[in-house]
């Protein structure tokens, strides 16, 4: 019994039809191994490769017997200095991605190579020394920091810990702060955490994981949190200290335009498997994937609105006299026919094939693997020549003519 | 435009042995039938409090000291004149409550009990405010499912069974029991991916349409007002900032607050923009400065900031109609703007 799905809820819970699945996707592996390390990582310019995750899958025994699959075959390159962003929905596997990388889950499949060596994490001044080399920073500040200790405390314990040589304990706690620039230092190194605002506390969060002095960081949703007029001096943080450090950056996030800014390469995945992936500015500008076409046409996007729906001046909204309804969503639709919401990764074939405009038989039966479209691009789909054409016709939302008309009224 | 609720004035202090927090103070703003009005501000900005304070759902240390909510209602009125919901009995307020005004608590994960079936919190709800009797109230229930596009077979389940998309639509259902003039939704879609968020938003304006409420919609995600609401309000450290329409905020934003907050966020199209952000951190509330709250993270700022008195005046930039869109912010003023005394 195979049941592909991730998350446990809406699909798995609404029974989905579960059994006979993994043929397609076990068929389409080996190529999908082949197809990601023929990529060249747009993150490669930057600097020379930190770690390696080569096949990567991580499944899951549910209590009825049946096995969730949690990350399917997923490969990939971080780089000291870059950041490689991962995007997609919750539930897609994208913490579960990282928290493989992190070893705090066991790898059902595949392989993890730091700095050139196979990562062996079995023993615990192994796993010490693998974690003074990859931090992880947490998504919640407000959970992450323990409410009962000071700031300095967060920050001395893990200098003792991975700064052996250190003998000013005091000293790199300032540095730290410094280096997260939470100053003047000597202010925030007794203070607790529900005395800092969501921004410095997520602060505290990054000064703990340089505390080890490490060569990869995997931040999971480190901005989500945290307000939008905080987010970006947050990001902006974040890339001062990958270039200056040189750390090789695992950026997740469900925020494909902060992706666009912030990072060097973008893996889309969706139902446990990389989808499509490239240089940032190419997949959010020609997302090649009907998935990550959906995810673009989502985001809010207030150069979308169209002046021809509400046009200035004119009274909005109101009693008797109203104008029509705005374009909401100016993409017109969503992937699914609505009122059937919770669609989850389809258990058989390509994941997305529940939920996709452009599927077809071959969609539901097997599994795509990457294919190559440029050096630097690869996608997952069977149907990347219609979605071309799809997305060529009516950018950037394939799935609704209405969405082109507002555009091409606002462009007049 | 008839207004439905109108709220003037309005100033909330949480007490605490330090001295009052001062949420909000004085805000005025009118949601009209039918509308969206979309209130912006970043966290402790006071935006919940405004809500809140407004239904008078706030409890101690929590005290309104001062304005009016006047309910412009079909249903409630004082004699004839609106209904001041702060003036208001406790029966009266029971029978405003998710009657008139409804409201869609911010995540739903922790506004549903996790020990009760779906059917039983929708019942609970139904009962108390409608008075069904139980087979009626048995198919209002599966209505209201029907209604927010969720699988009547889902009603024997607990919260836990549900994604976070279908917990957010029974909360939904719920505020929308007894056909609500006004529902207040408190960031309803912040801990939605995006995909599941356009689903949600598109499904509020369409239920809007069909049943004709007003929504006033909280939230910290300017973007997503921009699109979906009629006009915006623009708070901060428990001051309304600016309000306009929505095409006005965004083409023509007055105030440096409003115009960082549009330079904050990246755009996925067009080219590559410069994004600036805003930095520092917002004020301590029981400390106040006097003047503008903004001015310690304005790049405009200069010393008369401090004596600025926060009401809000016209504002008559090239796409806004004046009487429609307005600032607190004396010191940037549409011809300074054009003197090109800001970036």
């Amino acid at each position: 019994m195979t049941e592909p799905v991730i998350g446990t809820d809406a699909a798995s819970a609404a029974g989905a039809p579960a059994g006979g699945a993994a043929a397609g996707g076990a068929a389409a592996g080996g190529a999908a191994i082949a197809a990601a390390e023929a990529v060249q990582s747009a993150a490669a310019s930057r600097g020379p490769l930190a770690m390696q995750a080569a096949g990567l899958s991580k499944d899951y025994k549910l209590g009825t017997g049946a096995v969730l699959h949690a990350v399917r075959n997923v490969s990939f390159g971080l780089y000291r200095g870059a950041v490689v962003a991962l995007v997609g929905e919750s539930g897609s596997g994208k913490s579960t991605v990282a928290k493989l990388l992190a070893g705090q889950e066991r790898l059902t499949a595949g392989t993890i190579t730091l700095g050139g060596r196979p990562v062996d994490i079995r023993s615990i001044r192994a796993f010490r020394r693998y974690k003074s080399q990859v931090q992880y920073v947490f998504q919640d500040p407000f959970s992450s920091l323990n409410p009962v200790h000071t700031v300095g405390y967060h920050l001395a314990r893990p200098v003792r810990l991975h700064q052996g040589d250190v003998k000013d304990v005091n000293a790199a706690v300032a540095a730290l702060l410094e280096q997260v620039r939470l100053t003047p230092a000597a202010q925030f190194v007794a203070k607790y955490p529900h005395e800092l605002s969501g921004g410095q506390r997520q602060r505290v969060s990054f000064a703990r994981a340089l505390a080890a002095r490490p060569t990869v960081l995997l931040a999971d949703e480190p901005v989500s949190m945290l307000d939008v007029s905080i987010r970006l001096e947050m990001l902006n943080l974040l890339d001062d200290l990958r270039t200056r450090l040189s750390l090789a950056m695992l950026y997740i996030t469900h925020d494909i335009a902060s992706a666009r800014y912030f990072a060097d390469e973008v893996l889309v995945m969706y139902g446990g498997q990389i989808v499509e992936r490239g240089p940032a500015e190419d997949v959010t500008q020609h997302p090649a994937h009907p998935y990550t076409q959906l995810l673009i046409a989502s985001a809010p996007d207030p150069d979308s609105i169209s002046p021809g729906g509400r046009p200035p001046g004119d009274p909005p909204g109101g009693g008797t006299a109203r104008p029509p309804a705005p374009p909401w969503p100016p993409g017109g639709g969503t992937a699914r026919p609505p009122g059937t919401p919770g669609g989850g990764p389809a258990a058989t074939g390509c994941p997305f094939s529940s939920r996709c405009p452009l599927a077809v038989g071959r969609c539901r039966q097997e599994n795509p693997a990457l294919q190559l479209l440029t050096p630097q691009r690869a996608a997952a789909c069977w149907r990347l020549d219609v979605a071309a054409s799809a997305a060529e016709a009516a950018r950037p939302d394939p799935l609704s003519p209405r969405y082109r008309d507002t555009r091409e009224e606002g462009q007049s | 435009m008839s207004p439905i609720l109108e709220i003037s004035d309005l100033s909330v202090a949480y007490r605490t042995p330090a001295g009052d927090v001062r949420a909000v103070e004085q805000v005025s703003l009118t949601l009209n039938a039918g509308e969206v009005v979309g209130l912006c501000g970043e966290s402790g900005s006071g935006k919940s409090t405004l809500a809140y304070g407004a239904t008078r759902l706030l409890r101690p240390p929590a005290l309104i000291t001062g304005g009016s909510v006047r309910y412009h209602g079909r249903r409630i009125t004082h004699g004839g004149a609106p209904a001041d919901i702060l003036t208001l009995s406790r029966r009266e307020l029971h029978a405003l409550r998710w009657r008139e005004i409804a409201i869609v608590f911010q995540s739903a994960m922790n506004a549903l009990n996790p020990v009760l079936r779906v059917r039983n919190q929708l019942l609970d709800a139904v009962q108390a405010h409608l008075r069904l009797p139980g087979d009626e109230a048995r198919d209002k229930v599966a209505g209201l499912l029907d209604l927010v596009g969720i699988p009547r077979d889902r009603l024997r389940s607990y919260p836990h069974e549900l994604s976070g998309g279908m917990r957010q639509r029974v909360m939904i259902a719920m505020a929308l029991a007894s056909d609500p003039e006004v529902v207040i939704m408190d960031e309803p879609t912040t801990a939605l991916d995006v995909v599941v968020q356009r689903d949600i938003l598109a499904q509020i304006v369409e239920l809007k349409e069909t049943l004709g409420f007003a929504i006033c919609f909280i939230t910290h995600d300017l973007s997503l007002l921009l699109e979906l609401a009629d006009r915006i309000a623009v708070m901060y450290a428990g001051r309304l900032l600016e309000t306009g329409s929505s095409q006005a905020i965004m083409r023509d934003p007055a105030h440096p607050y409003t115009r960082g907050l549009l330079n904050s966020f990246p755009s996925l199209h067009g080219p590559r923009r410069e994004l600036v952000g805003i930095p520092g951190s917002p004020p301590d509330l029981r400390d106040p400065l006097p003047g503008c709250p903004f001015a310690p993270r304005c790049a405009h700022a200069v010393p008369a900031c401090g004596a600025v008195d926060m009401t809000l005046e016209p504002w008559s930039g090239p796409a806004s109609a004046p009487a429609e869109h307005l600032t607190a912010c004396p010191i940037v003023t549409p011809e300074a703007s054009r003197k090109e005394v800001l970036s």
